[in-house]
């Protein structure tokens, strides 16, 4: 499987601004096929626990962040974490994906603490703690990134999820999330997370207030160290959803992402990615009619079953789907489903 | 045959056979389809895309039919089955009338009590009341009922309805003309040579009508394939027909519930090819509020050249789980058409573009 060169930055702007969609969709067809000629597409049966919803990071974006002592913050204690994951398992479930806000007083000993009960009591893979939160862990440990990352997967941590990286232009963070770490230091956390023989996975979040050259920059940034580490798995872009959320409400240019700009974006990260494995259609914000259509447009991969969700459905938006309304996408688009452990392994 | 050899018959404007239809259906190339879709509507339309501000009132939920597939109808008697009143259809249309509503769309269930005297008042005190506005309205299934309870032929019912103020007629009812299919999937129904007959005798007497057709459940592409090529049949006797409406099922709250798969690829491939094989349609209509607004805008690239509308208060899909809003804007309708890269053209019933609006 060798890889042709890379397109340019100024070859993905021009495809991402004046490509037809159609042809743009070929082109990324063509680019899945090379990688996963034999037809399977992959999903993970895992569900997303959010540990806490304070943080102090509060971005524009986002509708789930509560402040610490609002009435309907919270923060879940063992026993209501412990049962979640216990049923995750009965669900036929193989991992977790731990996420929450940036807490301002759990300390590196808290998540120590947590990590080591899970995999004490279950055998199930941790996916866990984007980068702005290992940073978070790191600042108020007085730690390096490496110390704290060594620490957090000597108790337990597998992988680390892409999350936070929003649009990894600091043009576009400065206002979105001024707050949240910056374009170098998310690297940076994946970077030495890699090094450290962890592997994670990237997203990013578009349709905000960003522009094309923008996204041509995250995926930019991404290859570069996908080229110097290969420690992404997979790739996700999912598209901002603006209601209840402080960008949505205050700026009423910013309008949801619809379906051909999906599609889109979709198809130019699988094409500039020609390095990253796996790239997944984001059902959460697309429904699985438009997931199934994305299996054409460069996606090989349906991610989570999300047995739970609450990140996306604090914006109201809720699509009911099982795992055999997800197989039954697969199938009806006409690829071999299959499900995965987060290495995209196959087990079942 | 190879899909070469049906793009050389599509250019040439030749029509498809069912085997070139059913070549398209089993192929897994949805660019070239597209593409093909895409050159058609282009020679039809050009970059136009339609749109209109309409309102959607479903009279009755009552039907004596109660078709497995419908989750809107009642008996009567059942606890949320309703009826409207003349004065309380009037009332909705007046409350919408003020936002620059140009057509109302009118289908509901076939109710065992009410006349064909109370239907054809009906459609005379709304054009009394709303001299402007388009009257769109019953399928060939509720005229069909009308002839039986009047006692009139289907001439006489359909000009008694048109003296009466009915404009043109919705293209609902037609599911799948299959008899076998049918049998099971609304056996009280119309047969589907009957439903082509009310239409027939429509546009006999200039009345222009859409046909729709429902998949998704229980049928096979060949039935697809037939159903178009019916309607394609009498499209090339009468030119009646303005658009073609292809429908998603929605099994939610149905009793053919366990037929579901969800198919946004099979969306798309059945829009371009309803596209090609009905090359005497005017129009391929991407109706949102079946589609949901995602899928519809994707039709757009797929030959699709008309989104329908605003729609306003749609009860029958949203009754089995429709993947949509209740309405939706005029400014959204813009937006949709606009980033698909197409040029939103808003039109009256007959697709003529309203020169007065942006």
């Amino acid at each position: 499987m060798k890889s042709e060169r890379h397109i340019t930055k100024k070859e993905g702007l021009s495809l991402l601004k004046n490509a037809d969609l159609l042809s743009l969709g070929r082109m990324a067809d063509e680019v899945r096929k090379k990688l996963h000629p034999e037809g399977v597409v992959t999903f993970v049966i895992d569900r997303n626990i959010n540990y806490t919803n304070i943080c102090i990071n509060r971005c524009k974006f986002c509708a789930f962040w509560r402040d610490k002592g609002h009435p309907e913050a919270y923060l879940l204690s063992k026993e209501e974490l412990f049962e979640k994951i216990k049923e995750t398992i009965d669900l036929g479930g193989t991992q977790i994906l731990l996420q929450g806000g940036l807490h301002p007083e759990l300390g590196i000993d808290y998540y120590v603490c947590l990590l080591r009960s899970i995999k004490e009591n279950f055998p199930i893979h941790i996916h866990g703690l984007s980068p702005p939160e290992v940073c978070h862990i790191s600042e108020k440990a007085g730690l390096t990134l490496k110390e704290t990352i060594e620490v957090l997967k000597g108790a337990g941590l597998d992988s680390i999820p892409g999350g936070g990286a929003e649009i990894l232009s600091d043009r576009v963070r400065k206002k979105i999330s001024p707050r949240k770490i910056g374009k170098e230091r998310w690297l940076e956390v994946m970077e030495t997370a890699h090094n450290l023989g962890m592997k994670t996975t990237a997203t990013m979040m578009f349709g905000s207030i960003e522009e094309p050259e923008d996204i041509i920059e995250h995926l930019d940034a991404i290859r570069d160290l996908q080229d110097k580490t290969h420690g992404f798995t997979a790739f996700i872009p999912w598209s901002f959803q603006p209601e209840r959320t402080e960008l949505g409400m205050k700026d009423s240019k910013v309008k949801v992402a619809t379906a051909t700009e999906y599609l889109r974006v979709l198809a130019i990260s699988r094409i500039y990615l020609d390095n990253i494995p796996n790239i997944q259609a984001s059902w959460v914000t697309q429904g699985v009619k438009m997931a199934q259509i994305s299996l054409r447009f460069g996606a090989n991969d349906f991610g989570s079953t999300m047995i739970e969700e609450n990140v996306i459905s604090a914006t109201g938006l809720r699509y009911m789907v099982s795992i055999r309304d997800i197989i039954d996408a697969i199938r009806g688009a006409g690829f071999k489903p299959g499900q995965r452990d987060m290495y995209y392994n196959i087990i079942g | 045959m190879s899909l070469k050899k049906i793009e050389e018959k599509v250019l040439s404007g030749e029509h498809l056979t069912p085997q070139d239809a059913l070549t398209l259906f089993l192929s897994d190339d949805i660019f070239t389809l597209g593409r093909l879709a895409s050159e058609i509507a282009y020679r039809k339309n050009g970059n136009n895309v339609y749109f209109i501000q309409n309102h959607h009132i479903n009279p009755t939920n009552i039907c004596v039919n109660r078709c497995k597939f419908c989750a809107f109808s009642r008996s009567k008697g059942e606890k949320d089955a309703y009826e409207l009143s003349i004065e309380e259809i009037i009332e909705k249309l007046r409350a919408v009338s003020p936002l620059g509503i140009r057509e109302v769309h009118i289908v509901g269930g076939l109710h065992p009590e009410w006349t064909f005297d109370f239907y054809l008042e009906m459609l005379r005190r709304l054009k009394d009341s709303f001299p402007d506005i388009h009257i769109k309205a019953f399928t060939p299934v509720e005229i069909d009922y009308f002839s039986r309870i009047s006692g009139l032929n289907l001439q006489d019912t359909l000009m008694a309805l048109k003296g009466a103020g009915l404009d043109s007629i919705p293209g609902g009812g037609a599911e799948i003309f299959d008899e076998k299919i049918r049998n099971r999937l609304c056996p009280e129904k119309i047969e589907g040579n009957r439903w082509l007959e009310v239409m027939e005798t429509a546009h006999g007497l200039g009345i222009r009508s859409n046909a729709t057709m429902l998949y998704g459940h229980i049928e096979k592409y060949e039935h697809r394939i037939e159903h178009m090529l019916r309607l394609r049949d009498l499209q090339d006797r009468t030119g009646g027909f303005q658009a073609f409406i292809p429908l998603a099922f929605h099994p939610k709250n149905t009793r053919l519930s366990e037929t579901f798969h969800m198919g946004g690829i099979d969306d798309l491939k059945t829009i371009a090819i309803s596209r090609l094989v009905l090359d005497n349609f005017e129009h391929i209509k991407a109706y949102w509020v079946m589609l949901g607004e995602r899928i519809a805008q994707l039709a757009l690239l797929f030959g699709a050249d008309d989104l329908d509308g605003t729609v306003g208060e749609e009860r029958i899909s949203h009754s089995a789980g429709a993947p949509s809003g209740r309405a939706i804007s005029k400014e959204e309708l813009i937006n949709l058409i606009l980033k698909a890269g197409k040029s939103p053209v808003e039109r009256d019933s007959f697709y003529n573009p309203l020169k007065s609006q942006k």
